[in-house]
């Protein structure tokens, strides 16, 4: 839910990057870390495990500049994208504001990309959100490796309502602002609406 | 949440702090977004730290319904020097930060104290924002495609 402070004049909102195991979540969150100004972000917490799986979260604010006097905070997650840790990922996606789903383009992923989806689904619905009212991004990552498969199948499998699809390499930062930017843009815009 | 509300909610934060002899008091809302702080915040990271206590109560708040209980009402956690006391108040959650001047006692002893009139402030401040939402809408329905495209450029 987003959180408009009048006495500071802020806007927090919460973004959720969800999908399966080693998809590229932390990976996006890690580019943003490391290509924004100072200023403009907080800290990158990480809680992973000693071999750099997320067991938890990740989070990190970032600050994106003022609209009408307010200042527009974004609060970043991700969720662990192992299938065990359901209970924490349902967590997570309390006061969730926008998400971003991010695919694993490989063709030896798309179960796992599949099962993740639904389980997104299911999470959100357990904590009273549905999918088709929520600002959401569909992020295909790992455009680069050589066993992809064409962005219209993934689309054809994975878009859920027409909502925007991002090619990405995560890794190098290729479609992350992108990504963040089509999330944030129809948060806000949903701010608007209400 | 308005100025009034905020001035509120920080002269009960300063109240705690004092009377409980803490380094530091946040109120931070179970989303993880922080409310309002009072004490010496320092280098303390408060945004990072809004959002762990969230997570913690929300783990544990897991933990607690799988063995049949609502919620754990009530966190800490003693370190060598510093210690956090977490207290669910309702939808918030009051987070003290307190040293050796002070006593995990003492520090419960005061929340408990001040609770009833966080969750008052807080009852409060739902329904004031139930009523100003009509204004405070029309407020964000000026906010223009060029507006939120300007964050980006």
């Amino acid at each position: 839910m987003t959180f408009i402070n009048y006495a500071s004049r802020e806007i927090n909102c919460k973004i959720v990057y969800y999908g399966p195991g080693l998809c590229g979540k932390t990976t996006n969150l890690q580019y943003i870390f490391d290509s924004t100004a100072p200023q403009a972000k907080g800290k990158l917490i990480s809680l992973a495990t000693e071999t750099d799986r997320t067991l938890f979260f990740d989070f990190m604010p970032l600050e994106l500049g003022s609209v009408r006097g307010f200042k527009t905070r974004f609060h970043l997650y991700t969720v662990p994208g192992q299938v065990f840790y359901d209970a924490s990922r349902k967590l997570i996606l309390k006061g969730v504001d926008g998400v971003v789903f991010v695919a694993d383009s490989q063709e030896e992923r798309m179960d796992a990309n599949i099962e993740s989806l639904y389980n997104l689904e299911e999470n959100l619905q357990a904590q009273g959100y549905e999918l088709m009212n929520l600002p959401y991004v569909l992020q295909l990552n790992k455009r680069d490796l050589p066993n992809v498969l064409p962005v219209e199948d993934l689309a054809t499998e994975l878009q859920r309502k027409g909502e925007p699809v991002l090619e990405a390499v995560a890794s190098t930062g290729v479609g992350v602002f992108d990504t963040l930017k089509a999330v944030a843009k129809q948060v806000l815009t949903e701010l608007r609406k209400s | 949440m308005h100025e009034q509300q905020y001035q509120q909610i920080k002269a009960v934060l300063a109240k705690l702090c004092l009377d409980a002899s803490a380094r530091v008091v946040f109120l931070v809302d179970k989303d993880g977004q922080q409310i309002a702080a009072h004490g010496d915040v320092g280098d303390i990271d408060t945004t990072s730290l809004a959002s762990l206590a969230a997570g913690n109560v929300a783990a544990t708040g897991g933990m607690a319904q799988l063995i049949g209980e609502k919620e754990f009402p009530t966190l800490s956690h003693e370190g060598e020097r510093e210690s956090i006391h977490i207290c669910v108040i309702g939808r918030v959650l009051l987070v003290v930060v307190f040293d050796e001047r002070s006593s995990l006692g003492l520090i419960k002893l005061r929340v408990k104290q001040i609770s009833n009139e966080v969750a008052a402030i807080i009852e409060e401040l739902t329904r004031e924002s139930g009523k100003k939402r009509a204004e405070d809408n029309a407020f964000f329905a000026e906010i223009t495609d060029d507006d939120i495209d300007s964050l980006f450029s």
